[in-house]
């Protein structure tokens, strides 16, 4: 174990005043020491500030509704101690000690975006006046404790997200976790009545509840330029989202533009050239969202939704029949030739190495099986399987050749329920996707975790589904582990998504359409279980909202009031 | 390989190639292109036979005998912004070729044509007509696959339905920046809707900066600096309308919703009481003050200056009693007038006072359908306008109304504030305004309808796709003969087109269903 001690008063400088009495409450809290003991990724913090520990969940609440959270932190304390931050003075620095240093592009990016959010927007003055304030925070100190920041590392499921800060110090293991913690302190600088930039002498000790965070964009149904994936990352950023569901290809369209099989998308794509995903476009997408902490897990839905690969794939799907004639139309992906697994291995051969992580969503929901049914091949191929009438155990089939040909990727996979449902034999670490309503997806919690699998939730979670007035409130109620389980069984949930699915949803309407609907989402995979009083969330939620607009996003309003900065970018 | 096999090679590709065109023709000159109007003209014909526009040559221009000529504003800048309309990506500071303008050349008398090819009558006033017709010409020249520029030749009647197609923005609920409104302008143009109807203050604020009271805005605004309509902005506003042949009629809504006028001025609201004390908290305008007639008075006359539409909405919706009921002043007046307790004589008091004021100011007066249903004794010319109820309930008021002699407008099922999961847009295109019970010349008093997107869950940030495409569905019904445009099935690909169109004229307008545009939206 280390330890490591720093000295915080070095960031912060004094200058005289008149105010003496004011000057040594303020002179206690400059002199505070913190203390950082590190032991196997748990952090501590102790600091010599006398604040009292707020432990009371109400009094914690009323003290976020002023600083505004969002998503809440696991404990804070905070002071009425302001510090006044200058755009041409303050710093985000590396710690002395840190393990992390400028060479960390990683971190310097976030530095720097960081900088720009808590300043963007502040008018450049020309020449610094000297000004004399009563006390002034020069430097944010970023420590990263761990021996490996992990500044080139790809963002994992597995890494213990704690980080923590007082004022000048923001401590964290490694640098995915600063990025994290750099958004949280941005929302703690406010300005005051004169528009100067002000932070409040906090400490904050934060780690999320849940490890997997997603959103689900689907690129299929609708092509969204690149422009918006990126914007949407910044966001994802913002409410400490961690991964990005890309539900890239499905029936409507094959964006994707696969170097094995150019073909695809071709033929396959709105467009073949402007409505499509190039590899140089998949790596910035997934570098931007490294840059963030944010994991890009990439679905390629099989065997239904695959209208669109047909186009490019010949006899890839199977061909449905009208009587005893091919009917000219195309079923779901023909899992009775060799041609078709030899097609599978390549592609996902591809994908294994184009996408980084560790994840690949293989979809296996909804199923149709009227065209297997109305072809005699495939007939004859459930008589020879003795399969009988069921095809779900044909579909059970193509899974189960599917997730050997992943498998042998060293990739690991995440399915849609209904591969749990049918029985398909699975890997242990397969994570398991609950999207359906009906039965109800707390009993598919319970049977998924009774089988001893992980799983995450996404049914309540559908945000291409509107209606009118404040919805993000029954987003917000929603808890991933009410089900009836035991603790073991709760622990099987690593968290969930928000899907925005693509059939009503294009650039045009995206980004209002899921902030900050998606943020109500967020808080509940963040943050302490505890926190669901729907009044300090809309208050924070509002105030998080103005904070998103004021960076350019246009999320839309919660209900009747205004931003002191609208929405201007038209 | 013999040069015998190459050349027969050659020649397969050539029919190959052949049939390729012949269907891209027919695709283009028959499927996507014919009525690629919206709202459909009244009688239009199109012929699959094209013509080519050169944008380096083509001109807007007078015709000779024109009676409108150079220096007639409001269409020099009409063949303007249309001229870019018309060629989306056209890149300027090219040559141009004079000797060739005249070749095709969109002229206008009381009528648009593009020598022989484009032929469009109207049947109304000349300079709104035109600007209309390039409407319709814009958005029948289409790009082939080389990016070349072509319009079918095709012959227009067109004329509206209603005389009356609004539109309403709520600038209280939420602050709507000036740059908002005037592209929200700009789209209902490409929709010919003709009116928009400025909800411009209500309970949640007062962002209109009035010249005689100041303090309405300085106190009553979300914030007097930032949240405010100067008198210029909406100078900008009208002009900007103005130019798209757009009326605005502003709406001040009183006696209920004017909780942010009491901000700023004082003894306005009434006074609600809790047993025998004011309880701190105000309810509507206080009917029973002599001051508030002079303020309204003061107030219109500087409303109906500014605004210079021939009508005003003067509101009159969803007035709670309570308050009234409970301030023993009030109690006092009721029973000097001989009201009794009837709250709703007290709510037609004032209604007639308000608008025998704005009638003294020579303006017409709209309002909301509560004004009628509770009151007997208004001007015949008072226009009504529905904005509630279930279909039957509606078609039963749009009788009793046109039955009084009423003209009416109808908004109740155009609410589009109200959103849901899927192609609501069908339901607002299926209304049928005029399918009540009634004489024809009780039909004829309706004189149109009127798009609603209510501020509550509405600002900058959602404003344009929440309301394209689906007011577009609402502009058809209002332009379009009915029975021509019944089918929402044959509605649904030209919909689709047009709100491709809007998206590449910057109009952030939302997908109907999935599917694609050749140009995509591009902005955030």
């Amino acid at each position: 174990m280390t330890s490591l001690i720093h000295d915080a008063s070095a960031a912060l400088t004094e200058r005289p005043s008149g105010h003496t009495s004011q000057l040594s409450e303020q002179g206690k809290a400059v002199r505070m020491r913190a203390l950082t003991l590190l032991g196997l990724g748990t952090l501590f913090l102790t600091t010599s500030c006398k604040d009292s520990h707020i432990d009371n969940l109400e009094e914690r609440s009323r003290l976020s509704d002023e600083v505004s959270l969002w998503p809440l932190p696991q404990q804070f304390q905070t002071s009425p101690v302001a510090f006044k931050l200058s755009a041409s003075r303050f710093k985000i620095v590396h710690a002395p000690g840190s393990t992390a240093g400028p060479s960390c592009s990683l971190l310097q990016n976030a530095f720097r975006r960081y900088f720009k959010y808590i300043f963007g927007y502040v008018n450049e003055q020309g020449q610094p006046r000297s000004r004399v304030f009563d006390s002034e925070l020069r430097e944010l100190q970023v420590l990263i404790t761990s021996t490996d920041p992990e500044c080139d590392a790809y963002p994992s499921l597995k890494t213990d997200e704690s980080c923590k800060f007082a004022v000048v110090f923001l401590t964290a293991f490694v640098v995915v976790f600063v990025v994290l913690g750099l958004e949280t302190f941005s929302q703690l600088v406010y300005e005051d009545d004169y528009g100067v930039n002000n932070i409040n002498k906090t400490s904050i000790l934060d780690y999320p509840r849940f490890s997997h965070r997603g959103i689900l964009l689907d690129t299929s149904r609708h092509y969204l330029p690149l422009k918006v994936i990126l914007a949407n990352l910044e966001v994802m950023a913002m409410n400490k989202f961690n991964v990005f569901h890309w539900h890239i290809v499905d029936d409507s369209s094959f964006p994707f533009l696969s170097r094995t099989f150019p073909n695809l998308s071709q033929q396959g794509a709105y467009h073949p050239y402007t409505h499509v995903y190039t590899p140089v476009d998949v790596k910035s997408v997934i570098e931007f969202a490294r840059m963030r902490g944010i994991r890009v897990i990439a679905e390629f839905d099989t065997p239904g939704h695959t209208q669109s690969w047909g186009k490019g794939q010949t006899d890839l799907l199977t061909p449905c029949y009208s009587g005893s004639s091919p009917s000219g139309t195309f079923g779901p992906v023909n899992p009775i030739l060799n041609s078709t697994y030899d097609f599978m291995t390549s592609f996902f051969k591809e994908i294994s190495s184009v996408f980084a992580d560790a994840y690949i969503h293989l979809g296996g929901d909804e199923v149709d099986f009227s065209c297997w049914k109305s072809n005699p091949d495939i007939q004859k191929f459930m008589e020879q399987q003795g399969f009988g009438q069921d095809y779900s155990k044909l579909e059970s089939y193509y899974i189960q050749r599917l997730l050997d040909i992943v498998s042998s990727t060293k990739k690991g996979y995440m399915v849609w329920q209904e591969v749990f449902d049918n029985e398909v034999k699975l890997k242990g670490d397969t994570q398991i996707h609950v999207w359906k309503m009906n039965p109800q997806y707390q009993d598919e919690m319970a049977r998924v975790t009774a089988a001893g699998f992980h799983t995450l939730l996404s049914s309540p979670w559908y945000l291409n589904r509107i209606s009118y007035g404040q919805d993000w409130q029954d987003i917000y109620r929603v808890d991933p582990q009410s089900f009836n389980g035991t603790p073991e069984q709760k622990k099987l949930v690593i968290g969930g998504e928000a899907c925005l699915w693509g059939e009503y949803v294009d650039a045009t309407n995206l980004t209002p359409r899921l902030w900050p609907r998606a943020s109500a989402v967020a808080e509940r995979l963040w943050s302490d279980e505890n926190v669901k009083d729907i009044g300090s969330a809309y208050s924070r939620l509002e105030k998080h909202r103005c904070h998103m607009v004021r960076r350019g996003i246009p999320a839309e309003p919660l209900f009747v009031g205004h931003c002191g900065h609208e929405y201007s970018g038209l | 390989m013999t040069s015998l096999n190459m050349a027969l090679k050659m020649f397969q590709a050539q029919i190959k190639l052949l049939r390729f065109l012949f269907l891209l023709i027919v695709i283009y000159g028959e499927v996507e292109h014919v009525y690629g109007v919206w709202p459909m003209p009244q009688q239009i014909t199109q012929s699959t036979e094209r013509y080519l526009l050169n944008p380096r040559v083509f001109a807007l221009s007078y015709a000779n005998d024109s009676m409108a000529q150079s220096g007639c504003s409001v269409l020099d800048v009409a063949f303007k912004r249309y001229f870019k309309l018309i060629f989306p990506d056209f890149a300027h500071g090219t040559g141009r070729d004079k000797s060739l303008r005249f070749g095709n050349t969109l002229r206008f008398y009381g009528e648009l044509y593009v020598a022989n090819i484009f032929r469009q009558k109207y049947l109304n006033s000349i300079s709104c007509s035109v600007k209309l017709g390039l409407e319709s010409f814009s958005q029948l020249v289409y790009q082939d696959d080389s990016s070349a520029y072509f319009v079918n030749k095709t012959e227009i009647e067109d004329y509206p339905r209603f005389q009356f197609r609004g539109l309403l923005l709520d600038t209280s609920r939420h602050y709507l920046p000036v740059n908002s409104i005037l592209s929200t302008l700009d789209a209902m143009a490409y929709s010919k809707f003709n009116v928009f109807h400025w909800h411009i203050v209500d309970d949640p604020s007062f962002p209109y900066q009035s010249s005689t009271y100041p303090d309405l805005s300085n106190k009553g605004a979300f914030h007097p600096m930032t949240h405010i309509y100067t008198q210029s902005d909406v100078r900008r506003v009208i002009a900007h309308a103005r130019l798209r042949g757009i009326r605005v009629l502003p709406e001040f809504d009183s006696p209920g919703h004017t909780l942010s006028w009491g901000k700023g001025q004082p003894d306005f609201l009434t006074p609600c009481y809790k047993g025998d004390v004011p309880s701190g908290s105000f309810g509507p305008l206080n009917p029973t003050l002599s001051s508030s007639y002079q303020f309204m008075s003061d107030l219109f006359k500087e409303v109906t200056s500014v605004f210079h539409d021939s009508h005003v909405h003067l509101g009159g919706d969803e007035v709670d009693f309570t308050c009234w009921k409970s301030n023993p002043k009030v109690q006092a007046f009721m029973a000097k007038m001989g009201f009794g307790s009837d709250y709703t004589k007290l709510e037609s008091y004032y209604m007639e006072n308000i608008l025998n004021i704005t009638a003294a100011l020579n303006k017409i007066s709209i309002v909301w359908q509560d004004v009628f249903d509770y009151h007997e004794h208004i001007p015949k010319d008072t226009v009504l306008e529905i904005w509630r109820g279930t279909p039957a309930e509606i078609r039963a008021e749009l009788g009793r109304i046109t039955l009084a002699g009423h003209r009416v407008l109808l908004s109740a099922p155009w609410y589009l504030n109200h959103i849901s999961y899927g192609q609501d847009w069908r339901n607002a295109y299926t209304v049928q305004p005029q399918n009540f019970s009634g004489t024809e010349q009780q039909k004829e008093l309706v004189i149109g309808g009127e798009v609603c997107m209510w501020g509550e869950y509405v600002d900058a940030t959602n404003l344009v796709s929440r309301l394209w495409p689906r007011a577009c569905a609402a502009a058809e019904r209002l332009w379009s003969n009915e029975k021509k445009t019944s089918s929402v099935e044959r509605a649904f690909p030209r919909l689709k087109d047009f709100r491709c169109t809007l998206v590449r004229r910057g109009i952030q307008a939302e997908p109907l269903f999935f599917g694609h545009c050749k140009h995509e939206y591009s902005g955030l």
